[in-house]
């Protein structure tokens, strides 16, 4: 667990040392920004579900792009070689870097939490909702981490990674839409799978366990398997 | 304290590793030698337990890797060959994260950057990234690491790449001195290096042992053959040879080139007995004139060649 700690901490430095952190941060801010402000006084509700609504979307993009690197530089310039020779195992490995991942994207959504205070000035918001919003939002990046790291586990090329990462994120978050063309035996079982509807059912409001337990399920499986994978390189 | 038994490492269907058994004991430095893709790093990388052997169990200090990898690993400095890094860290965060992870105590941490900034001459590197380091300042990073929390055993795998011959020296120096009371095991392809450092020398040929033994028997192998080489003016090869062969204990007398009126031959002498005193008489009842008399005894190299070279 100690050892974990400083890999978190090496990890969760390197993202700040470089100017990608500030990059990734800013658009992330500006799209999520951009959109949810433009619709904002359409609606004219102290509310902030439509910034929610957006997030799984924006999230399938930035968070691969956040946990591209984490393994896959490593396997390119052969540092993971340095990594495994020291006395650490793969599992902290794996969960060190997926702590910092998850640290990088709730410091990407700390500066949010100024919408809401704004929003609190120009009308009655309801807090609950929001707070609740952001446990969601970092489950789901933590979930989407995990998806991350398993894709840059695969590959040493980043960029491979990064379109790994996304196209699964992808699916795990439009896998609603399809719906329709599904038999309705399959539709529950599609409907569990969806990130999404998971998501937004946690930033109603609803806290259940069968949706904690959905993204604490995909995190574990894909890390566990990026815990499989880097165990079969050598 | 090192001992692996029938190490076989097969990369899909090619094996890198041909059932290779090693014995070291503390305090030994070995080389380990053999040409381009012997086998050399992947026998290292077993031994630190970042490669899995096929075939084959290692035991370290009784310990056997499969068993308990962390506390072997914990054992074990590493210099790998590239030393690979993480070019963004700073050499003195890189380093400082290195012996938290090898679970130095935090107190002690400060004095140990010291120790090895010192010893391996990076002091005023510390506060570089190691991205903008070069070649030779990289290497004695990879080697601060391996030495941060003063490893029983320093396996290095090409330690000297990349550095100036003053680097080499010191490197070398360094070497030797941890090796008074550490285990070290090297690789290296430069022979002359093996025979400067190291104690015992192992030499592997795609995938297995061909020699392994001291320093000193392996020169006394070398010391048997010995060539001469001669120039001389006013005279035809074809005398030359028919004079010198008749000397016994000579097995051959081969031409090294003709520059102008200067004959250059090589004498291979194969017997035990020192034969310069009877070429020279020789010599000297003939009209030739002698302009260059030199004894070259058999090189590492040589023996290298023979015992890799590709039949």
């Amino acid at each position: 667990m100690n050892k974990c700690w400083n890999i978190f901490k090496k990890e969760f430095r390197a993202y700040f040392v470089s100017p990608i952190a500030y990059i990734v941060i800013a658009i992330f801010l500006l799209v999520t920004g951009w959109f949810f402000f433009t619709t904002f006084f359409l609606y004219n509700q102290a509310d902030m579900r439509n910034f929610f609504t957006l997030l799984p979307l924006v999230f399938a993009f930035i968070v691969p792009a956040i946990t591209m690197r984490l393994f896959s530089e490593e396997l390119n310039t052969g540092s993971y070689e340095i990594l495994l020779t020291m006395p650490v195992t793969f599992t902290s490995v794996v969960i060190g870097k997926f702590m910092a991942a998850v640290g990088f994207i709730i410091s990407m959504l700390v500066p949010t939490i100024s919408y809401p205070i704004f929003i609190s000035f120009v009308g009655k918001l309801d807090w609950g909702p929001v707070i609740a919003g952001y446990i969601g939002a970092i489950m789901l990046g933590a979930a989407f981490s995990a998806v991350g790291i398993f894709s840059s586990s695969i590959t040493r090329n980043q960029i491979i990674a990064f379109i790994t990462g996304t196209a699964i994120c992808f699916a795990l978050t439009l896998v609603e839409r399809i719906m329709f063309f599904v038999p309705s035996s399959l539709v529950t079982v599609i409907e569990y799978l969806g990130a999404n509807v998971h998501f937004q059912n946690v930033a109603k409001g609803v806290i259940d366990s069968r949706d904690i337990l959905y993204f604490v399920s995909v995190s574990f499986i894909a890390l566990y398997g990026a815990n499989l994978v880097i165990q079969r390189k050598n | 304290m090192i001992n692996a038994e029938g190490l076989t490492k097969f990369y899909g269907t090619q094996c890198a590793v041909d059932n290779i058994s090693l014995n070291i004991e503390r305090g030994e430095i070995v080389g380990l030698l053999g040409p381009n893709g012997a086998g050399k790093t992947t026998t290292l990388r077993m031994l630190t337990g970042f490669l899995m052997p096929s075939s084959g169990s290692i035991r370290i200090k009784d310990i056997d890797i499969d068993e308990n990898p962390l506390k072997v690993k914990g054992l074990i400095g590493y210099l790998s060959e590239a030393a690979p890094l993480y070019n963004e860290m700073l050499a003195f965060d890189y380093l400082r994260f290195v012996a938290e992870i090898r679970g130095i105590e935090k107190g002690r941490i400060d004095s140990r950057l010291k120790h090895v900034a010192d010893l391996c001459g990076i002091n005023e590197a510390m506060h570089k990234p190691i991205g903008t380091l070069s070649k030779g300042y990289k290497q004695r990073v990879g080697l601060a690491h391996a030495m941060i929390d003063d490893p029983e055993i320093l396996i290095l795998d090409e330690p000297t790449s990349g550095l100036d011959p003053n680097q080499i020296v010191e490197i070398r120096d360094i070497i030797r001195e941890i090796g008074k009371e550490k285990t070290v095991i090297l690789s290296t392809h430069i022979l002359t290096e093996a025979e400067a450092t190291c104690d015992r020398i192992i030499i592997i040929n795609r995938g297995k042992i061909v020699a392994d033994e001291g320093i000193d028997t392996l020169k006394g192998r070398m010391g048997k053959e010995f060539l001469i080489n001669i120039s001389l003016k006013n005279a035809l090869f074809d005398n030359v040879r028919e004079v010198l062969s008749s000397i016994s204990g000579v097995t051959g007398v081969t031409l090294g080139g003709v520059d102008q009126d200067l004959l250059k031959v090589s004498i291979h002498c194969g017997s035990d007995r020192d034969l310069r005193e009877e070429i020279y008489k020789e010599i000297k009842k003939q009209t030739w004139i002698l302009m260059e008399f030199y004894h070259e005894a058999q090189t590492l190299e040589k023996v290298f060649r023979d015992l890799t070279r590709e039949n």
